[in-house]
């Protein structure tokens, strides 16, 4: 019995897909949604969503931040924001990584929300170069 | 009595306007299909956000201590948002809007209520500066019917956000045209803040298995501006499809009445000529008998 999968975005639904299995990014640990899973919630971090099918990896996807909601026959991804791997690239992502940088550089210390805000930014940006560069190994 | 060459100039001024509305029209009728098609594609998020909530809020039942984008300030400050159009010619569309909003702050004052009020549209923010010169704290340009973006919705949630945690406002409410169809657009309020619990709907047991990860806290921390945004974000739509449709049928009975005004203007020119075409003969005639 498959998993439903979706992933959407703010403006709109990415996909929609029985999967065997998806592996998320959870902001704790990647987490695997499965059939029969236990309901579980969870705020995602920057990084890759794979999708299984038997024990191979059919598609992959990256979203920068979000939640999941997960039941035994349905996981849905709200994600940030969502591409497909191969929609990514690394410069984009390295001059976006840059930026961040220096904004980061800039904002005052004391303000933890500020702060802890960027840092979460900055990891969803090193992780989509990672990604990209796993997906094209060009470089 | 105007002469056939006002007459004539008329008509053609007349057969021009009915150019233009005709043009409005098909116009607004190609931008409301794009704006409902892209409502159309957002609902999806709405939903899976209404139903996590639903499922964080049964969980957080027995909380003291909710956010504060739940359940607003402890003040009594009432901000209300208001959705306009920045162009006119779209029938009673922002009127009806401005009326509704007259009605809303006088009863939120006569309960007691601080009202601050920040427009979107150069529209509402003409109506209300001039009714409520005190009030408005804020003008946000429309969107001037090109496309609603996602950003724009995260930068106003931003914005409420961090007037509500500075305790500037205590209260948030939306106040928009609902779109129903092309013909009718509805005033409508959208509490935001306090939040109303969205009904869990599935109270079997299901609710009470679910883990959270990292907590319940934390992920209504994140969730509850995302839905403040998502919110806004189908608001804007629904006004934006919501002018295409007023314009479009006003332009439509202005592009009717046009074409009746053409029919009795041209009745009048032809009556007219003839009635000079008559005087003429009659003239000729009897000088050519009184030869």
């Amino acid at each position: 019995m498959p998993v439903q999968l979706e992933i959407i975005s703010p403006e709109r639904l990415l996909l929609r897909k029985d999967v065997d299995m998806a592996v998320l990014p959870g902001a704790e640990g990647d987490i695997a949604a499965m059939p029969d899973h236990a309901p579980l919630m969870l705020v995602l971090r920057g990084g890759l969503v794979s999708l299984y099918e038997g024990d191979k990896v059919t598609e992959q996807f990256f979203v920068a931040g979000g939640f999941a909601d997960m039941t035994p026959d349905r996981c849905t991804i709200l994600a940030d924001e969502a591409k497909r791997l191969d929609e990514i690239s690394v410069e984009t992502a390295r001059s976006r990584l840059a930026a961040l940088e220096t904004a980061f550089a800039n904002v005052a210390a004391e303000d933890v929300d500020a702060m802890d805000t960027m840092a979460k930014r900055l990891q969803a940006a090193r992780a989509e170069i990672e990604a990209a560069e796993e997906a094209h190994p060009t470089h | 009595m105007p002469s056939l060459k006002e007459l004539r100039a008329r008509i053609q001024g007349v057969k021009s306007q009915r150019k233009i509305t005709s043009a409005m029209k098909m116009v607004a009728a190609s931008k409301l299909r794009r704006f409902q098609l892209r409502a159309e594609a957002s609902r999806p998020y709405a939903d899976a956000m209404r139903r996590m909530l639903s499922e964080l809020a049964a969980a957080t039942r027995h909380e003291s201590e909710l956010p504060l984008l739940m359940q607003g300030g402890p003040g009594r400050t009432h901000l209300l948002v208001m959705l306009t159009s920045d162009l006119g010619l779209a029938g009673g569309f922002n009127a009806n809007l401005a009326r509704a909003m007259r009605g809303i702050v006088e009863r939120l004052e006569g309960e007691g209520e601080t009202v601050r009020i920040l427009t979107v549209g150069r529209k509402g923010g003409d109506a209300m500066t001039r009714a409520y010169p005190d009030q408005v704290t804020m003008r946000q340009p429309g969107t001037a019917g090109r496309e609603v973006e996602f950003a724009r919705a995260l930068e106003m949630g931003k914005q409420i956000e961090e007037m509500l945690v500075s305790g500037e406002i205590d209260r948030v409410t939306v106040v928009y045209n609902r779109f129903i169809n092309a013909m009718t657009q509805t005033p409508t309020t959208l509490p935001l803040v306090p939040l109303p619990v969205p009904e869990n709907d599935n109270r079997d047991d299901m609710a009470a298995q679910y883990d959270f990860e990292p907590n319940e806290e934390e992920i209504l921390a994140h969730i509850l501006p995302r839905n403040l945004q998502v919110q806004i974000y189908a608001a804007l739509l629904e006004s934006a499809a919501g002018e295409q449709g007023a314009r479009m049928t006003a332009m439509d009975n202005a592009t009717r009445n046009a074409g009746s005004a053409i029919d009795s203007l041209t009745q009048r020119y032809n009556r007219s000529r003839q009635a000079n075409i008559t005087t003429e003969l009659i003239e000729i005639i009897s000088g050519a008998e009184a030869v």
